[in-house]
């Protein structure tokens, strides 16, 4: 075991894959020599040679465009979107064709071993450029899966496992935590299942429902309510696509009661579809309604970033809201 | 014709070196392509064919050429046009006529429909309905393809409206900074469904240049005369096979038929009777058979025999497209993951 920050658990992740398969390639804006605009891609170039790790040009469409092309014939490319919300000029290649290729050549070949990593979320003064969770627009597009870890051990597993799944992969990192989350990592190779939610806590009056950097604005928030006698079950989704909906609704069986919290805006935003497939599973079990505590509806914001951001006493606020309904 | 990179020689292998056979099956292949389209026409009212339908009646010479030109192992990418590309890239022609009915027996199970062609055992990743998509993506497989080391090229074929894409710069800019194997075939046919080249790109610009300003090899040439498509063609493959550049042609031809569909569309406005009949002089075969006759090549009897086996090979292949079963209902989901994904959409549809 060693202890690693996010980034570090996803240059390890990185390091293994590349040397566990010659065909995985890492490319994006300027992931070579300085190793991308967070470091995550450090020391790949100079190891694995220009080859298999190189710089593009600022062409987000064309990195998913030429990553599509090189997937279809084999290679396995680790595709470096620098921002989440630079992934909008590649939206169209994501949804149509790495998506659809398996599905629209009868199964004759997909791009299954394309992998896009991109950070994403808010907290950090990044404005509207540089704070989005985008996850839901691609949890509308069958035939990509989404994965979002929540700490350094969870992110080395889920990555090589992405990294190795047989589908396309978003991989979306917390980019707040990517320093500020530090954890015990085993420095071996190992994988973490894919559309398989954890439960990290278990409770009995309340489910708990988040994801990513959330995650830890959701345990604060039950601590918080822990001491008004309320007992929090705690749930890391961590796949968007496909998700884990047995693990929710055998929770809420439990509980009889949801929350669900993530940084996107609310309207449209993931929490809406777990809402829909819950009430209808476990229309029956529940005490209240289902709650969501998301970003608000608005462009992502600089001076009202505390306002917009559904932090821990918004979600403590809410949780006593459905104890009480 | 325009070459707008003086160091590179013209191809040893020139057109009129070919032998008849070649000639004769250049001129099978137009024929090919022109009669599967015609047939497409005449029988599209009857409703049995459910998808949009472009075909490229008067575009013959430029994949009927290539296609003498490439190898099983090199690539090609195509665009919402793409029957006569498939074709000519060695596609099955019953596999097409079936993907186009929406059946099991199609190059894609029936999944795409006739601009959505796929058929990897031929080395066609695919044809896209949203102009420009595949532009990057035969990029990425030119790249693969260089990383491998053979001389394997790929052919994106893309059309004029394509150029005003902006993943069109985007992909030859990446190609032309890693010297890619690619070659973007332009076959500009002067329309953008109903909006002309003039209303679209300034007057006196050309689309060589700006391919050529941009890095790419570029040359230009008549896509309906076949000696001079050759000869753009192979000088083209040269470059681009010995890894010495990316490259481009515009190749300048004219589309017959309406944009979508089986019909003429010369009196609704957007262009003219007498442009299109002007177009029509120059049809890429009746110039090309006046050659073969002149050349004693080809004569009436020869003519008659390969449309009879083109007419046989066509309607036994619309037989089998007509008569082959839709995919079974229970397969609408698959396959959009790879097995064993379980998927949430198909649990609650099911109840």
């Amino acid at each position: 075991m060693a202890k690693m920050n996010i980034l570090q658990a996803v240059n390890n992740a990185l390091h293994i894959a590349m040397e566990d398969n010659e065909k995985v390639m890492v490319f994006g804006e300027d992931v070579g020599h300085f190793g991308g605009v967070f470091r995550a891609t450090s020391n790949l170039q100079e190891k694995f040679g220009r080859d298999r790790v190189f710089n593009t040009p600022l062409v987000e469409q064309g990195i998913i465009g030429f990553a599509n092309g090189l997937a279809s014939q084999g290679s396995v490319p680790v595709a470096e979107i620098q921002f989440g919300d630079y992934i909008f000029p590649a939206f169209d290649q994501i949804v149509n064709e790495t998506a659809k290729f398996r599905y629209r050549s009868g199964g004759q070949f997909s791009v299954g071993s394309l992998t896009i990593r991109t950070p994403y979320g808010g907290g950090i003064a990044g404005g509207h450029y540089h704070s989005q969770s985008p996850e839901a627009f691609f949890a509308h597009c069958p035939g990509i899966k989404i994965v979002i870890p929540r700490n350094p051990y969870q992110a080395k597993g889920l990555l090589l496992a992405s990294i190795r799944d047989d589908n396309p992969v978003l991989f979306m990192e917390p980019k707040r935590l990517y320093r500020a989350s530090v954890g015990e990592v085993p420095e071996e190779d190992y994988q973490l299942p894919l559309g398989k939610a954890e439960v990290v806590k278990e409770g009995s009056d309340i489910t708990l429902l988040a994801w990513g950097a959330q995650m830890e604005i959701i345990e604060k928030a039950a601590e918080m309510a822990e001491k008004d006698g309320v007992s929090s079950e705690i749930i890391d989704l961590r796949s968007i696509q496909p998700w884990d909906a047995d693990t929710i609704c055998q929770s809420v069986e439990k509980t009889g009661r949801l929350l669900i919290n993530h940084e996107a805006p609310l309207t449209g935003g993931f929490a809406a579809e777990v809402a829909a497939t819950v009430q209808e599973r476990c229309f029956l079990n529940l005490e209240s309604p289902i709650a969501r505590v998301c970003g608000l509806d608005t462009p992502y914001p600089l001076a009202h970033e505390k306002e917009y951001m559904p932090d821990h006493l918004k979600t403590y606020e809410a949780i006593m809201r459905t104890m009480h309904f | 014709m325009k070459n707008s990179s003086p160091e590179t020689q013209e191809s040893a292998v020139t057109f009129e070196n070919m032998n008849g056979a070649y000639k004769l099956s250049v001129l099978k292949s137009m024929l090919r392509i022109r009669m599967v389209e015609e047939e497409i026409a005449k029988r599209y009212p009857q409703g049995k064919m459910r998808c949009p339908t472009h075909l490229s009646v008067g575009q013959e010479c430029v994949p009927a050429v290539i296609g003498t030109l490439l190898s099983e192992s090199d690539l090609a990418v195509s665009t919402h046009r793409a029957h006569a590309h498939y074709l000519a890239k060695g596609g099955d022609l019953k596999a097409m006529l079936a993907e186009i009915y929406g059946k099991q027996s199609g190059c894609c199970k029936g999944r795409g429909g006739s601009m959505h062609l796929i058929d990897e055992k031929v080395g066609f990743k695919g044809s896209t309905a949203i102009v420009g998509n595949t532009i990057p993506i035969g990029v990425g497989l030119a790249l693969s393809q260089k990383l491998r080391g053979k001389n394997d090229i790929t052919v994106v074929f893309l059309g004029d409206g394509a150029i005003e894409e902006g993943v069109f710069y985007e992909a030859a800019n990446f190609a032309v900074v890693k010297k890619l194997p690619v070659l973007f075939v332009c076959e500009n046919n002067l329309y953008s469904v109903y909006s002309p080249l003039k209303v679209r790109q300034p007057q006196g610009r050309k689309i060589c240049d700006i391919a050529s300003t941009i890095g790419l090899h570029s040359q230009e040439g008549d896509g309906n005369i076949v000696a001079e498509t050759h000869r753009v063609l192979t000088t083209a493959i040269d470059v681009c096979r010995q890894g010495q550049s990316a490259t481009f042609v515009e190749l300048h031809t004219y589309r017959w038929r309406e944009h979508c569909g089986p019909h003429y569309d010369n009196d609704i406005g957007y262009r003219s009777e007498a442009e299109f009949l002007a177009w029509k002089e120059r049809d890429p075969i009746e110039l090309y058979k006046t050659q073969l006759y002149k050349a004693k090549i080809l004569d009436a009897e020869k003519l008659q025999v390969m449309i009879r086996q083109l007419e046989t090979e066509i309607q036994d292949a619309f037989q089998f497209a007509e008569t082959s079963p839709y995919p079974p209902s229970e397969q609408a989901y698959s396959p959009v993951f790879a097995q064993g994904v379980n998927i949430n959409i198909a649990e609650v549809a099911n109840g």
